[in-house]
């Protein structure tokens, strides 16, 4: 959470609270990539370290607890982070590494109920209203997850116990870092109405400001506001939902591992590009990087698209359904190469590229449409041959030569 | 400008004419059909910048003169109009367009500024109308219909001598037709990409007169053009550029296997069978001694098999289509027999008609099983 920082725990709140009825948990690892990196490499411990790109554009990823001492916290501008703590170590991300131990997390949960919605590499709701007779209390599966995570993946994290989801977020977010907390189904409303507004969720910047021009700050205030005037205000569905939401009623079950729809690649340029040789090798570099992906979650896809952002922001999409299910860079590569083309930029500046492969279905079982004049073995597989020599000799141990920088091919 | 006609015949010119025509012009003029009268002639002209298209016939009476209306309005009121002369004639700045009782007033555009039609390329020799849409339609429907590689939109002509030869690809299937023509000179040796679907549109509008003739850029006239006239109407088109497939070489020059069905039987098996394989999932089709066995379907999902006599010589084999693209070739090879000529599951079939030495090729690529 980056918005809406919750004020330490206050009234409404106990760690080792009620939880009859609290079946939902929300569990969200400590400064995940930053804890990782500080898994291999221990002398960082105690230090501030911030895991983010390097580059005059590079974003913070993860900050420990010691560096958000000094008001540093993710999605913030390297270039200030860097001014706030000068001290801190940076480190350039190793997403093979989180994908890793996130993997290892979401197992540890899984071995607890099936009922696991991961939303990013590093949270989870987790539903353990099946595994009380099992293993007890939720508080209790809270605490022994909590021990096993840091057993096995030598990470910490915390975890919201609550009756719904959206509290049980929240609960997670007031007992970091490494804690634990139980919002008793009797106590949600006390718990709730002393929070901002921007708490609650679907509270972005823009509702916020509308909510504060109203007078509202706390969600008590909007709790305590007639749901039709909400909905005058803010349009009848979103009015609705907050109104149920500072009640605490939220009806969203947890919904066990949403397939990915999609799976892309972008990159922000570290100065913009107009120069369509340099968005082209990117074009490349973002659909190998895709199709790597693809192949190691045995998946294929359909359509692709490309996103192009220039430097004033403005965003632009293309995309293009093929006529068969790939998995081959190759292919993704020229079919966003001609979406791009298409486009028919005249050197525009560009911030930021993107690719990405939609429609995704297993790849086994996936009959393809051969082509005329096709050898036997053709892309898919030289890049097939291409992962197991990243497998032995790392990730990039063969690439496509454009991709060779000469000033590293030493390397 | 004044001229009078039988409605049919205009309607036909007419209704052919703004099928040419933009549907969002560049500019203005090019959404109008020009109609000029010269002598006892009409002609009607559609352009837009990649096609041009013109039509003449003889009109009862006339006043020479020029002009530019609306091509979708006139297309629509011609062909509503009640069979009995048509009376088409310029007032000031409009036409008035009178058939039996029923008036039409349209305004007109402005005929100068109307661009000059392309100058058609010379004629480079003729053939039987019918034969060569025929031959086209045979072809075209192999034709990619994805702009974004747009020599595969094509079809290619390849003119050696008295042999026209033409080809198409959207790199999943291949169709070969070679037939004769007449050229005007003899050892004439050229090729052009014509868009398909212009292509296939102009063989069919062209085959009610008896025979084509197609003109070619010779030096610099009509460079990057092809015109076809016949049946009092002409058309030119803007080739395609870029260069076709090398094809010939995916043509297998003898396959080990080989299967002779009778093709009706054959294309109503796999229509039936197909009910069962959604959107581009395959057909198998196994092959054996006496017989065919089509399957498609499987798993969890709904299944279905039909089996036909076939002859067939070679070792068993099972080889998947997408069902699609099998019935296009099916249905293109003109003959109550099929032959299927098969290497491996992994390599073209080529469908004929019952002689392997057959005028039409069709070369379909398998699609490979999972697993």
């Amino acid at each position: 959470m980056s918005r809406g920082r919750v004020p330490p725990v206050g009234p409404g709140a106990d760690p080792v609270g009620d939880d009859a009825g609290c079946h939902i948990l929300h569990i969200d690892m400590d400064a995940f990539y930053a804890s990782v990196e500080l898994r291999r490499r221990p002398e960082l411990r105690g230090r501030p370290v911030i895991v983010g790109g390097t580059g005059s554009r590079g974003v913070v990823l993860s900050a420990t607890y010691e560096c958000r001492a000094y008001g540093v916290h993710s999605a913030m501008p390297m270039m200030r982070a860097r001014r706030l703590c000068p001290a801190a170590v940076v480190i350039p991300p190793d997403f093979a590494a989180y994908q890793d131990a996130s993997a290892g997390v979401m197992e540890v949960f899984r071995a607890v109920t099936p009922l696991v919605e991961p939303l990013s590499l590093d949270e989870a709701f987790l539903d353990v209203a099946g595994a009380r007779r099992r293993l007890g209390r939720p508080a209790q599966i809270g605490e022994l997850i909590r021990a096993r995570v840091q057993d096995e993946q030598d990470i910490t994290c915390s975890v919201g116990v609550a009756s719904t989801k959206f509290v049980a977020k929240l609960a997670s977010a007031r007992c970091k870092p490494d804690g634990l907390l139980v919002v008793p189904a009797d106590d949600v409303v006390a718990f709730l109405h002393p929070l901002p507004v921007a708490a609650l969720w679907g509270v972005g910047e823009r509702t916020e400001e509308q909510l504060l021009r109203l007078g509202l700050r706390t969600v008590g205030d909007l709790a305590r506001v007639p749901v039709c005037t909400l909905q005058r205000a803010l349009g009848p569905a979103a009015g609705g939902h907050l109104a149920a939401l500072a009640w605490g009623r939220d009806d969203r079950v947890v919904v066990p591992h949403e397939p990915d729809r999609s799976i892309g690649a972008e990159e922000t340029f570290p100065t913009d590009v107009d120069d369509p040789a340099v968005i082209h090798r990117e074009l490349l570099r973002l659909a190998e990087r895709t199709a790597v992906r693809l192949r190691a979650t045995g998946q294929v896809g359909r359509t692709v698209s490309i996103k192009v952002r220039f430097a004033d922001f403005t965003t632009l999409s293309r995309s293009r359904t093929l006529p068969s299910a790939t998995d081959v860079g190759r292919t993704v590569y020229d079919t966003g190469r001609m979406l791009f083309d298409g486009l028919g930029l005249q050197r525009a500046r560009l911030r930021l590229v993107g690719v990405r492969v939609e429609g995704l279905t297993p790849a086994a079982g996936v009959p393809r449409q051969l082509i005329l004049g096709e050898r036997d073995s053709g892309w898919r597989e030289a890049e097939q041959a291409a992962d197991r020599a990243a497998h032995r000799f790392g990730a990039g141990a063969v690439r496509p030569a454009t991709l060779v920088d000469p000033l590293q091919s030493s390397e | 400008m004044k001229f009078r006609m039988d409605r049919e015949a205009l309607a036909d010119a007419v209704a052919w004419t703004a099928r040419s025509l933009p549907s969002r012009p560049t500019v203005p003029v090019l959404a109008g059909l020009l109609l000029t009268v010269d002598g006892d002639t009409l002609t009607v002209s559609g352009f837009d910048y990649e096609v041009s298209a013109r039509a003449e016939m003889a009109i009862d009476a006339g006043d020479p003169g020029a002009a530019l209306v609306s091509g979708r309005l006139l297309a629509e009121i011609t062909r509503s109009l009640p069979a009995q002369p048509v009376q088409f004639a310029t007032e000031g700045t409009r036409v008035v367009l009178t058939c039996g009782t029923t008036r039409f007033a349209l305004p007109t555009l402005p005929v100068d500024d109307y661009p000059t039609l392309p100058a058609m390329p010379e004629p480079a020799g003729s053939l039987e109308s019918d034969v060569f849409a025929a031959a086209v339609a045979q072809v075209a429907l192999a034709a990619g219909r994805d702009d974004t590689l747009p020599v595969l939109t094509g079809v290619r002509l390849e003119i050696e001598g008295d042999a026209l030869t033409l080809a198409a690809t959207d790199r999943y299937r291949l169709a070969v037709r070679q037939l004769s023509w007449q050229p005007l000179q003899p050892g004439l040796s050229t090729t052009a990409l014509v868009p398909a679907r212009t292509l296939a549109d102009t063989a069919k509008a062209l085959a009610t007169g008896p025979e084509v003739v197609l003109s070619l850029a010779i030096g610099t006239v009509g460079e990057g053009m092809i015109g076809f006239t016949g049946a009092g109407r002409r058309t030119t088109t803007r080739l395609l550029d870029g260069e076709f497939p090398k094809y010939r070489s995916l043509l297998p020059v003898e396959s080990p296997a080989s299967a002779l069905v009778t093709a009706n039987h054959l294309v109503e098996a796999v229509k039936r069978v197909a009910l069962v394989a959604p959107r581009s999932s395959p057909i198998r089709l196994s092959f054996a001694a006496g017989e065919v066995v089509l399957e498609a379907g499987g798993g969890d999902d709904a299944q279905a098999t039909e089996s036909l006599e076939a002859s067939y010589e070679g070792e068993p084999m099972t080889i998947a289509f997408n069902p699609g693209y099998l019935l296009d070739g099916l249905g293109a090879i003109d003959s109550d027999v099929a032959r299927l000529a098969l290497t491996t599951p992994a390599k073209p079939a080529v469908i004929t008609g019952k002689e392997p030495e057959s005028t039409y090729r069709y070369l379909l690529m398998p699609v490979r099983l999972a697993g």
